[in-house]
């Protein structure tokens, strides 16, 4: 990639060669070698731009694993319900969407989408619908929501190209779009079907840093503009725009503690503030949270100082008398800190800026979910990261990384300092929770293309030094030019150019095993959309569950429109979406007393959990099962949590009486209250009778690999309505109350 | 600025001095400048003013205070911005013409605005 360039520099010095050894006149001479300069030139630019179209077709086509192995479907639990609120958005049109109260939800709460939602994915994806539309493409809108996230991480790496050239070179930025396209860890959340918030949103984050370091740059006030729309974008399109704005003023406080300080920075950070809060206000789901909530205090205490800090600058460039200015300087800044102190001080005590929420919490103190809040700590994405996933998702950059991080330091400006905070404090929150490997992954893919790009230039500076030597005097002027003093290469090592060209190789070598990492990863890891399984056969064919989609189709088509579904809230969103079903409790959990309801209701006892079912409404309940197809992530192993959840709110339920011996077990041995809890009734329910693997006791557990503790389950209140043919997905009826006489 | 009368005399001099040398290396900058100046102190006393009204009043209507004030803000961050923009002391802004810094003035004060009328309310 950045090769390119260089070799194209070296055709460049190689065709002059001849026209000077000519020996024709001089004028002749300057005037091809100027054409010839021009003709490289646009060769250069012929081969950047191939390079960047390549890339932007190979970022598209590398997510498409999973529309090739299973079919064009939305993955997972959360694209459900944007697939759902983009299918309402293109059906009612944006004014009802703005306003939709959904009564199919948090039954019988409810909830406010329009109000509660971050809008820029569906909005994104109805717009790429219409235009297609008006161009008159006739596509369904599940097309465009399967196809945006790849859409947009091809965009991306374009974004990574400008900001690369931004920070470093355009060879840097090459490396970088190439790099980005294929990371494991940003793939993870951009395959076709993951239509998830993330999949715009790394565009909008990498785009506004671009736009602000490019502000930073040129210190105009257009580029500023443009980098507050982009944080509008990011805004209205995920929760993780924190980061950014707090990112943001770090990095100017950062400058201003090295003695960096300028007017630039001055311009891009208060114009991008200013505006980009206005306009992130607009969003119903943030609100005022920008000068209510102690996560974007920050941002505005830079603001002000800022303003402090380029006032005293003034004054200071006014005053000549430096004892003068000093006196006036400690006035203002203790006028100014105190003015400040009082501020927050009276804002928190009076509550009007809110507290930080446990999320912010739990990022700065990883610790700190595992204890407070159950509901963050259940999800597996919110864990601690291992070693192991970091090497899977980066591969090769995490030794990259601090290769770059040096060639930055070694560089230091406005631009590398920024992409090395951004690197490091990306870092940092990737290791406390997984999801966060995404934030990091376009830092990690930024500075590791300065490194591969910085490392192969001088290498090839190397290498084709050696060349050069013979006519040293006539083409030093153009090859100085370029920069380093590698040109100047004294000719006592007469290994160097072999060991930079083994090192080339070296290069070459890892870089291609990082992209033959990346496709195997891709297509083995993260190209399962989860909700239909695959398992390889006895005979090491494809068996194909799709119990999901089947049970959400018999509740579709065999239920009452207006039933009510219970089910642990993993699944909310997908029997809304698929199931056309109202849910107690879904994904967004947002009321966590309901959950807690919920989890009470699946941990007691038939009759108690019968009683919350009642007060509930429930007509169905679902449990997902894994124990007939030996799938681990089911209802069973999720157990716990639900009794800590539970628990959590309801001191009735008590995780040491499903516990033995502080062990979970699920056979004979296992705590009496856990053989008679529901969610065992009815995921062993008539499990007994069922031989499920040759060689085995009938009510052998495949999941947990043990013979169940209760064969012989009856069910007083509820009656069986439904189990997939996999035993995956199993619906229960919620019987009405006896008659009295 | 006036300290607490501790050490009255000398500091009230230090102050009267200082303002008096600020005055003298004001008056040096040019009128286009002082006009900018002009216009972000009405900015900023406007919003002062908007701000003593909240405490006063209430912030009930809590969008339209803050569109009022980030109008008022908004505005003068602007003008300072454009000020440094055009202030040919600064060497960093030496290749931004004027007429471009105007521009990007008026565009910024365009999107600000046309934002604040729809949170208005």
């Amino acid at each position: 990639m950045a090769i390119s360039e260089h070799v194209n520099g070296g055709t460049n010095t190689r065709k002059s060669m001849p026209s000077s050894s000519a020996l024709k006149p001089d004028l002749l001479n300057k005037l091809s070698f100027k054409t010839l300069k021009l003709k490289t030139k646009q060769q250069e630019l012929l081969i950047r731009v191939s390079i960047l179209c390549l890339v932007y077709v190979l970022a598209f086509i590398t997510r498409l694993f999973s529309v090739l192995r299973y079919e064009s479907m939305i993955h997972e639990f959360d694209p459900y319900f944007n697939y759902r609120t983009t299918l309402f958005l293109t059906e009612k049109g944006f004014y009802d969407f703005w306003n939709w109260f959904d009564s199919e939800s948090w039954y019988p709460l409810g909830r406010i989408i329009g109000g509660t939602l971050y809008p820029g994915l569906m909005v994104t994806a109805a717009l790429i619908y219409w235009a297609l539309r008006f161009l008159r493409f006739a596509v369904h809108i599940r097309e465009v929501c399967v196809l945006t996230a790849p859409f947009f991480a091809s965009n991306t790496t374009i974004v990574a190209y400008l900001f690369g050239k931004e920070i470093w070179d355009t060879g840097a930025g090459l490396v970088a779009a190439a790099l980005i396209a294929i990371c494991p860890g940003y793939i993870s959340r951009s395959v076709a079907g993951s239509y998830d918030n993330e999949g715009v949103a790394i565009f909008a984050l990498l785009l506004t840093f671009y736009l602000f370091v490019k502000a930073v740059n040129t210190g105009s006030l257009a580029w500023a503009l443009a980098s507050a729309f982009g944080y509008f974008y990011m805004v209205s399109a995920w929760g993780g725009y924190v980061f950014i704005i707090n990112l943001v003023p770090l990095y100017v406080l950062v400058l201003l503690i090295t003695g960096r300080y300028s007017m630039r920075l001055y311009v891009a950070y208060n114009c991008m503030y200013v505006v980009g809060m206005l306009l992130a206000m607009q969003i119903r789901f943030v609100g005022f949270q920008h000068v209510q909530s102690g996560e974007h205090m920050a941002a505005m205490g830079v603001f002000f100082l800022m303003q402090v800090f380029y006032f005293l600058d003034w004054v200071k460039h006014l005053l000549s008398d430096t004892k003068m200015f000093q006196a006036f300087l400690r006035i203002t800044v203790t006028c100014a800190v105190g003015v400040g102190a009082v501020a927050l001080g009276v804002g928190t005590a009076s509550g009007y800026i809110s507290p930080w929420t446990g999320r912010f919490y739990s990022l700065l103190d990883p610790t700190y979910a595992k204890d407070h809040i159950p509901i963050i700590a259940s999800v597996s994405e919110h864990q601690p990261t291992a070693w192991s996933s970091f090497m899977f998702d980066f591969h090769i950059l995490l030794f990259l990384f601090p290769a770059g991080l040096y060639f930055c330091f070694k560089r230091l400006s406005d631009a590398t300092i920024f992409i090395v905070m951004y690197g490091l404090t990306s870092m940092y929150f990737a290791g406390v929770m997984v999801r966060l490997i995404l934030v990091a992954t376009p830092a990690v893919c930024l500075i590791s293309a300065i490194a591969v790009s910085a490392t192969i230039k001088n290498l090839t500076q190397l290498v084709r030094a050696k060349n050069k030597v013979p006519q040293t005097g006539s083409t030093k002027g153009a090859s100085s030019a370029k920069g380093s003093s590698k040109g100047s290469i004294d000719q006592s090592q007469p290994f160097q150019r072999n060991g930079a060209a083994a090192l080339l190789f070296g290069a070459f070598y890892l870089l291609s095993k990082y992209a033959t990492h990346c496709t195997w990863v891709t297509s083995e890891a993260y190209s399962s959309p989860s909700i239909v399984l695959a398992a390889r056969g006895a005979h090491g064919n494809r068996v194909i569950f799709d119990d999901y989609r089947e049970a959400y189709f018999w509740l579709r088509q065999n239920t009452p429109p207006d039933a009510k579904v219970m089910s642990w809230w993993d699944y909310g969103y997908q029997i809304t979406a698929m199931g056309n079903r109202t849910v107690i409790v879904d994904n967004n959990t947002w009321n966590n007393t309901h959950i807690a309801t919920v989890g009470r209701a699946m941990s007691s006892y038939e009759d108690e959990a019968y009683e919350i079912m009642r007060s509930l409404d429930v007509d169905y309940v679902l449990v997902v099962f894994g124990g007939v197809t030996g799938y681990s992530s089911d209802d069973i192993n999720k157990f716990l949590w639900m009794v800590r959840i539970g628990g959590g709110v309801f001191p009735v339920i008590k995780e040491p009486d499903y516990l033995v011996n502080g062990e979970y077990r699920v056979d004979k041995g296992a705590a009496p209250k856990m053989l008679n809890c529901l969610m065992y009734k009815l995921s062993y329910y008539r499990f007994g009778e069922l031989t499920t693997e040759y060689g085995k006791p009938p009510g052998y557990d495949r999941a947990r690999g043990v013979e169940i503790g209760n064969k012989d389950i009856k069910l007083e209140y509820l009656e069986e309505a439904f189990t997939t043919s996999n035993w995956i997905v199993r619906i229960y009826k919620v019987k009405p109350p006896n008659n009295r006489w | 600025m006036v300290k607490p009368s501790s050490s009255s005399s000398s500091t009230s001099q230090d102050a009267l001095a200082l303002i008096n040398s600020l005055r003298s290396a004001y008056s040096a900058t040019p009128t286009t400048l002082k006009i900018i100046d002009l216009y972000v102190g009405f900015a900023v006393s406007t919003a002062i003013i908007q701000v003593v009204y909240m405490a006063l009043v209430g912030s009930f209507p809590f969008n339209s205070f803050l569109s009022g004030i980030l109008s008022c803000i908004g505005t003068a961050v602007l003008a300072v911005c454009l000020r440094i923009q055009v202030n040919k002391e600064n060497k960093e802004f030496k290749d931004l013409a004027p007429e471009r810094a105007f521009a990007d003035f008026v565009l910024c004060n365009l999107v600000l605005h046309l934002v604040i009328m729809n949170f208005l309310g």
